[in-house]
């Protein structure tokens, strides 16, 4: 995992990110979320030699990240950084399916060439698309898409706690890592020992605010359910926004449109 | 370790998803019925206390590699199952919805390698079978070693099982278990010492901690024998179905059986739903027409929709090169419209 | 409104591990009182504070507020009397933004929602804070988090604001507006702190905690020049009773 210290700082500024105001971002939650859902399930219904008709879905996040007002490089570092788990298993295709599927002229392109493609294109779309759903929606706003979309409140509430303590977390470890590297030289100092001691710590001092939060909860009145409000209302706008992808989605599945469009050209040509 | 949607299939994804869905909801459940809204705080911050712990690392002697904590264990041991089971949930989906550390298809996935196996089965079954209701530190390395190892590997086994019924990776499954399985023992063996360092650390400056948390747990989180029994029978259901529905066309799966063990494929049955899925499947996603020996009259290869009689499926594709230039083409104006779309937005939307 | 009247009576409280933390505490306050509470770290003044609102039960000993004796029936009723301000803000601003953290009190209340907007936003709008309603509680200054947690306590309409070190870790402008809105408020004060140029400031009565026990009890005035009393309670005078070091050489300097 990234250190400690820049995660922070990328925390933040992912952040920051959903409380822009733009078209996207004021979409209904759940719409957004719902839309996703469906442009991953299309995506990954594919089988694995498609590559081409992969390629159009890439307006989805396109329209997102641009209306959206995300940066582009930021999110595209985010996601390759996540790349190594898919990537190291997709690798292995080629090694394993070695049949020739196309040619060109001499040159054989083997099905496991092409799947590793399809993987890594797959990889770039739903990586890209869910970055940016989270990217102009929040987590607040998230978290009460996911309660009226019918996730147990627990699970809600739990992830809002986590969120909202997440960045107090981090701090303190970071600070605590900074101390340790301090005081440390080479590799002395960072051993299990060491490390065991900093967690055990910061684990009590969590266990402690636990209490103090719940203190402060129980003050103003709390009985064990966390109550949420300003709901949102899905508006004609987001329905379209749904209908319209989806539709497109669809088509863009069924069809393979760059074929065409590649027939097209090339019979233009000649 | 976390799934990626890149290589899971929708039929996968939905039911791990139903399972992890059920779950939680369980835990839920349970967790009301308890009625400590103590740990509503204290999810919450453990959870971000994990996160944060996670960030963190430490060196490992003689390797020069690092370790760091895992969670479900520790969760498990100061939560409870059932708590730990749904902060392990949200910690997972904040590592996917924020850092894109697995697919939000693959979800359900993750939260059930992550998190059923170390809180459901690893530490009611293990960790307390071993270090009971009084621990020691020997007790407590003993339980933590045996629960993370074997959480690590049915984990690791998990994403095994879920890759290779999704047919889009190509390893095959022998492979990938020989991949996967030994890498997750070295993991579960640091994990375990770390969870052990750790819950002893605690132990020694506030044991009561340990207790108070030990107190009020049922000793299995549920009825765990018709539960088992179930997921045993929806696996290897659904395994069937999965590998019913990937191989209307040969590829995927049937693809590694017939190249490990030469086994013929799979026959996929003539009537009822798995045809009429397998007949839509042809429809939608037609692959590049591996029907047709060069020379003859070449369909395009990615056509789709309405062309039946293309459909049929031959064990030994090619294609010839003129689709190919065609194909590449379309790729490329695919790509270029997308990318004139999005410049084009840009400036649309900065102006107005 | 009756008059709200914080009686303490023989309070003793010790903590699990044994600290003796109260050894018999007795105090009477009433309603519109601004009181100091005051006291070196260990004297008790925290575990005071925290049986105002029922989150410590005494071990032996007495509390009551508005004449109610502090039971876990009544504790309800007290919690929307008593309004409690913590010393670290992050423990009691739990929620992903301000504006949830503010209607938290009032939703338990069982307000209806038009209700709870609007005492959020009176409440932000008292302590200044309006502009500050879409944050996330990372994002906020030491003085400007200190302001939400006010607005937070505010929002439930209590008689009592009971406050632990309110203006620790505040730089002097946010200390100034923190005092500043504290003189404006027409509540019960019962404010614990070192800071005793604030005490000054607020509160016309003081309470010196030693050892888990009043010490002395009576004007602010007062107490903080009696440097004998002050001394055995490990404390000093306020900064600005100490006489200006540049003018007239007296009063503490640095190698004192």
């Amino acid at each position: 995992m990234a250190g400690i210290e820049s995660s922070f700082f990328d925390l933040t500024r992912f952040d920051a990110l959903s409380r822009l105001d733009t078209p996207i971002h004021r979409l209904e939650p759940r719409i957004k979320v719902l839309t996703t859902m469906v442009f991953i399930v299309a995506v990954v219904s594919f089988d694995k030699y498609r590559v081409s008709a992969l390629l159009p879905f890439v307006l989805y996040p396109v329209v997102l990240i641009t209306l959206g007002d995300l940066p582009l490089r930021y999110l595209a570092g985010k996601v390759f950084l996540a790349l190594p788990f898919a990537f190291f298993i997709g690798v292995f295709n080629p090694f394993f399916d070695r049949e020739v599927l196309v040619r060109f002229g001499p040159v054989g392109v083997s099905g496991g060439w092409i799947s590793f493609a399809s993987i890594l294109i797959r990889f770039g779309l739903t990586v890209t698309t869910a970055l940016a759903l989270v990217a102009t929606t929040g987590m607040y706003d998230l978290c009460r898409a996911l309660d009226r979309l019918g996730v147990p409140r627990a699970l809600t509430v739990q992830l809002l706690f986590l969120y909202r303590y997440l960045f107090v977390l981090v701090d303190e470890g970071s600070r605590m890592q900074r101390a340790r590297s301090l005081r440390s030289f080479g590799n002395r100092g960072t051993g299990l020992r060491v490390y065991s001691h900093m967690i055990g710590q910061l684990l009590l001092r969590t266990l402690d605010r636990a209490q103090r939060i719940h203190a402060a909860m129980l003050c103003r009145g709390f009985d064990g359910e966390l109550r949420l409000t300003r709901s949102s209302s899905i508006g004609k706008r987001d329905i379209l926004f749904f209908c319209g992808w989806t539709a497109a989605f669809l088509l863009m599945r069924i069809y393979d449109l760059p074929a065409w469009a590649g027939k097209i050209a090339t019979g233009m040509v000649r | 370790m976390h799934m990626a949607d890149a290589l899971i299939s929708p039929a996968v994804g939905g039911t791990m998803w139903a399972v992890t869905a059920a779950l939680a909801a369980y835990s839920g459940k349970k967790l009301r019925q308890v009625q400590d809204d103590r740990k509503v705080p204290l999810m919450g911050v453990l959870g971000a206390f994990i996160f944060a712990a996670q960030m963190i690392n430490f060196t490992i002697p003689a390797t020069g590699s690092s370790g760091h904590l895992g969670g479900g264990m520790i969760l498990s041991i100061l939560l409870g199952p059932h708590a730990a089971f749904l902060t392990m949930a949200s910690i997972l989906t904040v590592q996917a919805l924020f850092f894109a550390d697995g697919g939000l298809l693959a979800l359900g996935c993750n939260i059930f390698n992550l998190g059923f196996f170390p809180c459901f089965v690893a530490y009611p079954f293990i960790y307390r079978k071993i270090s009971g209701d009084n621990p020691t530190p020997g007790r407590i390395l003993a339980g933590s070693m045996a629960a993370s190892i074997l959480a690590l590997q049915m984990g690791a086994f998990g994403v095994v099982l879920e890759t290779t019924f999704s047919g889009i990776s190509e390893l095959p499954f022998g492979t990938f278990v020989l991949l996967m399985q030994p890498i997750h023992l070295a993991i579960g063996i640091v994990e375990g010492l770390v969870t052990a360092a750790v819950v002893t650390f605690v132990w020694r400056a506030r044991p009561e901690v340990l207790e108070a948390a030990a107190t009020g747990k049922v000793r299995t989180p549920f009825p765990l024998k018709g539960v088992l029994a179930g997921l045993l029978v929806v696996t290897v259901v659904t395994g069937g179905a999965l590998s019913w529905f990937a191989s209307a066309h040969p590829d995927g799966l049937e693809w590694s059986m017939f190249r490990t063990s030469g086994k013929e494929e799979l026959d996929a049955p003539e009537q009822g739903p798995h045809a009429w899925l397998g007949r839509f499947q042809e429809k939608t996603a037609i692959l590049p027409d591996y029907g047709f020996p060069a020379g003859e009259e070449t369909e395009e290869p990615t056509e789709a929709g309405g062309t039946p009689e293309t459909a049929e499926a031959e064990p030994w594709p090619s294609i010839s090169a003129g689709t190919t230039v065609s194909g590449l083409v379309g790729a490329f104006l695919t790509l270029a419209l997308a990318g004139l779309i999005g410049l084009g937005l840009r400036r649309y939307h900065s102006k107005s | 409104m009756s008059h709200h009247i914080v009686e303490i009576q023989d309070l003793r409280y010790t903590y699990p591990d044994g600290t003796k933390a109260l050894r018999g505490v007795s105090l009477r306050i009433v309603h519109g009182e601004s009181v100091a509470l005051v006291g070196a770290n260990g004297a008790g003044k925290s575990t005071l504070l925290k049986h105002l609102n029922g989150c410590l039960v005494p071990e032996a000993g007495t509390v009551r507020i508005g004449g109610f004796p502090l039971t876990p029936k009544t504790l309800s009723q007290v919690r929307k009397t008593v309004g409690m301000v913590f010393q670290d803000p992050d423990d009691q601003l739990f929620m992903p933004l301000v504006r949830e953290d503010v209607a938290f009190g009032p939703l338990n209340l069982g307000l209806p929602p038009e209700e709870v907007e609007e005492r959020v936003r009176q409440a932000l709008e008292t302590v200044d804070a309006s502009h500050l309603a879409d944050r996330p509680p990372y994002r906020l200054s030491a003085g400007e988090k200190r302001s939400v947690a006010i607005a937070s306590v505010l929002a439930m309409e209590p008689s009592i604001l009971v406050m632990d070190e309110p203006s620790s870790h505040l730089d002097p402008r946010a200390r100034r507006q923190l005092i500043r809105l504290l003189s404006s408020f027409r509540h019960t004060k019962i404010i614990a702190t070192h800071d005793l140029d604030l005490a000054l400031d607020l509160c016309p009565r003081t309470a010196v905690l030693r050892e888990g026990r009043i010490a002395a009890d009576g004007p602010t005035l007062e107490i903080l020049q009696d440097e004998e009393l002050l001394e055995s309670c490990r404390l000093e005078k306020p900064l600005r009773l100490q006489g200006c070091p540049v003018c007239n050489g007296k009063g503490r300097t640095v190698s004192a």
